[in-house]
C-alpha cells in the first residue's frame, strides 16, 4: 500500500488502515459533479455522507489468464476472487475499465475463461489491450472481442455524468530499443477528440503501459507518452491509469495525476531491484498482499491527492 | 534442420582446409531475465541460430524485414538459418528494450 498526500477532507490515516482491510481489487472510483473522488469498498459510511454520487466506477488490470508459472499457478483463480470482492460491493460501479493484459497468450480459451469470469461482475467493462492480448497474427481475437466501435488499434472515447474517458493503445509497433509507443495516427486522433472541449471537462485516460516514464531501462513507459500529455495540457483535471507494472505507482505532475494499478495474476519487481522486470516468486501467503486494488481521493483544484492501495488480502 | 557440431580444434583444421564449410552449425541464444544471452553472436553464412525462452514471460525474437518468430512462450525455441552475409539486429517486439545482434560472415 503506498499513500499519497492528503488533507484534512481526504482521508485520515486511521481510514487509510481500515481500507487497508478491504479486500477488492481495483480503483473505484466516484464522480459527484463532475468531480472524481475515491469511495472505498468499506466506505459505506462515507458514501452514505455523499448521497447519490454521479458516478461510480471501477479498474482491474493484468489479469493474465492462462499464465500458471510459480509466481502465481492459478491467475484465473485470483482473478475470480477479485470478481467476487466486486459482486459483493456496497455501491454498485457504473463500469469498470481494465487496463490490459486480460490474457497471458491470446489464446482464444484465455479470453473465454476471462469474460465467463468477468462478466460476472455484472459491470460493462472498457478495455485497452495490452501486449499479451495482442499475441496473435492479426490481432483478430482481441478486437472481435473487445474492439468493436473503436479506432486503428483499438482506440476510443466516451463521456460519462460530465467525465471525458479517453482508452488508449500504446502496445502496437514497438521499437527495437524503445518503450511503448502510440504513434501518429492515435496522437492525431487524440489530438482531435479533445479539441473544443472545455477545459473545465475531467479527463480519464487510460491505457496499460504507463504513459510516463517510470523505468526505461526494463520499457517502462511510453516513447511518445509526452505528445499524448501535450495533447492534455490545459485541462484543469486529467488522471491517468495504466497497467503493465503489476505494482502501484504514483505522480501527480501539474493537473496531471499518474497511477498504476496492481495486477491480479502475479506481482513483479520494484525498479531495479531484480535482475529482470519478470514474474516475482513471494512466499504463497504473501501472494495477495501483492495484487489487488488502488482507489484515488481525487478532487479538482486541489493538487493534492489522496492513494490508498488495497490488496485482495492484508 | 543442420545438426550441430562442436567446432573444435581438429574441425578448424578441416574447415581451413575446405573452401566452405562441410557442414554448418547450430547457435545457441537463451532468453533469461529479458535479456538475450550471449547479446551477440558471430557466425557464418550457413550457420543456424536458435533462440529458446527460458522465462516465465513470453518473448518474440524479430529482426525488422529479416525474420519474425512466433510467440516463444516458456522453453519454446526458434531457429533461423542465415543465408547472406551481414550484420542482423533483432529485438523483442513485446519487450523492445531486450536487442541483439546476430554477425554473419
Amino acid at each position: 500500500m503506498s499513500l499519497g498526500d492528503h488533507d484534512e477532507n481526504g482521508v485520515s490515516r486511521r481510514k487509510v488502515l481500515e481500507c487497508m482491510t478491504w479486500a477488492g481489487t481495483g480503483v473505484l472510483w466516484t464522480l459527484s459533479g463532475g468531480v472524481p473522488r475515491s469511495l472505498g469498498l468499506v466506505d459505506a459510511a462515507r458514501a452514505a455522507e455523499q448521497p447519490a454520487p454521479g458516478l461510480t466506477f471501477l479498474q482491474i488490470s493484468d489479469s493474465h489468464v492462462g499464465f500458471d508459472k510459480p509466481a502465481n499457478p492459478n491467475a484465473t483463480g485470483t482473478l475470480e476472487e477479485a470478481v467476487n470482492r466486486i459482486k459483493a460491493m456496497p455501491v454498485k460501479p457504473a463500469f469498470m475499465i481494465h487496463t490490459g493484459d486480460i490474457s497471458h497468450l491470446s489464446k482464444a480459451a484465455e479470453f473465454d475463461d476471462a469474460d465467463r469470469i468477468i462478466s460476472q461482475s455484472r459491470l460493462d467493462v472498457h478495455y485497452v489491450p495490452g501486449e499479451h492480448d495482442f499475441l496473435d497474427e492479426d490481432v483478430k481475437l482481441y478486437k472481435e472481442r473487445y474492439g468493436k466501435g473503436t479506432r486503428g488499434s483499438g482506440w476510443y472515447s466516451f463521456d460519462a455524468n460530465g467525465v471525458h474517458f479517453v482508452g488508449l493503445v500504446n502496445v502496437v509497433d514497438l521499437k527495437a530499443g524503445g518503450l511503448g509507443n502510440l504513434g501518429a495516427e492515435q496522437l492525431a486522433w487524440l489530438e482531435q477528440d479533445l479539441k473544443g472541449r472545455s477545459k473545465s471537462t475531467p479527463i480519464v485516460v487510460f491505457a496499460h503501459i504507463p504513459l510516463w516514464t517510470v523505468y526505461p531501462q526494463w520499457g517502462w513507459g511510453t516513447e511518445d507518452g509526452g505528445r499524448a500529455l501535450d495533447s492534455l495540457k490545459g485541462f484543469g483535471s486529467v488522471t491517468v491509469l495504466n497497467g503493465h507494472i503489476h505494482q502501484v505507482m504514483q505522480k501527480v505532475e501539474g493537473n496531471v495525476t499518474f497511477h498504476t494499478a496492481r495486477s491480479t495474476a502475479f506481482p513483479q519487481p520494484a525498479p531495479g531491484t531484480a535482475p529482470s522486470p519478470g514474474p516475482m516468486k513471494v512466499e504463497d501467503a504473501r501472494l495477495r498482499s501483492l495484487l489487488g486494488i488502488a482507489s484515488i481521493d481525487f478532487k479538482v483544484g486541489d493538487e493534492r491527492l489522496a492513494i490508498i492501495d488495497t490488496p485482495l488480502a492484508g | 534442420m543442420i545438426q550441430p557440431v562442436l567446432r573444435g580444434a581438429g574441425l578448424a583444421a578441416v574447415l581451413l582446409v575446405c573452401a566452405t564449410p562441410l557442414r554448418a552449425e547450430t547457435i545457441k541464444v537463451t532468453i533469461d531475465n529479458f535479456t538475450f544471452t550471449p547479446t551477440e553472436v558471430t557466425v557464418k553464412v550457413g550457420d543456424t541460430v536458435t533462440w529458446t525462452n527460458h522465462d516465465d514471460i513470453p518473448h518474440t525474437v524479430v529482426s525488422a524485414g529479416k525474420y519474425r518468430s512466433k510467440t516463444l512462450d516458456t522453453d519454446d525455441s526458434f531457429s533461423f538459418t542465415f543465408a547472406a552475409a551481414g550484420d542482423y539486429k533483432y529485438f523483442c517486439s513485446l519487450h523492445p528494450h531486450m536487442t541483439g545482434l546476430v554477425k554473419v560472415e
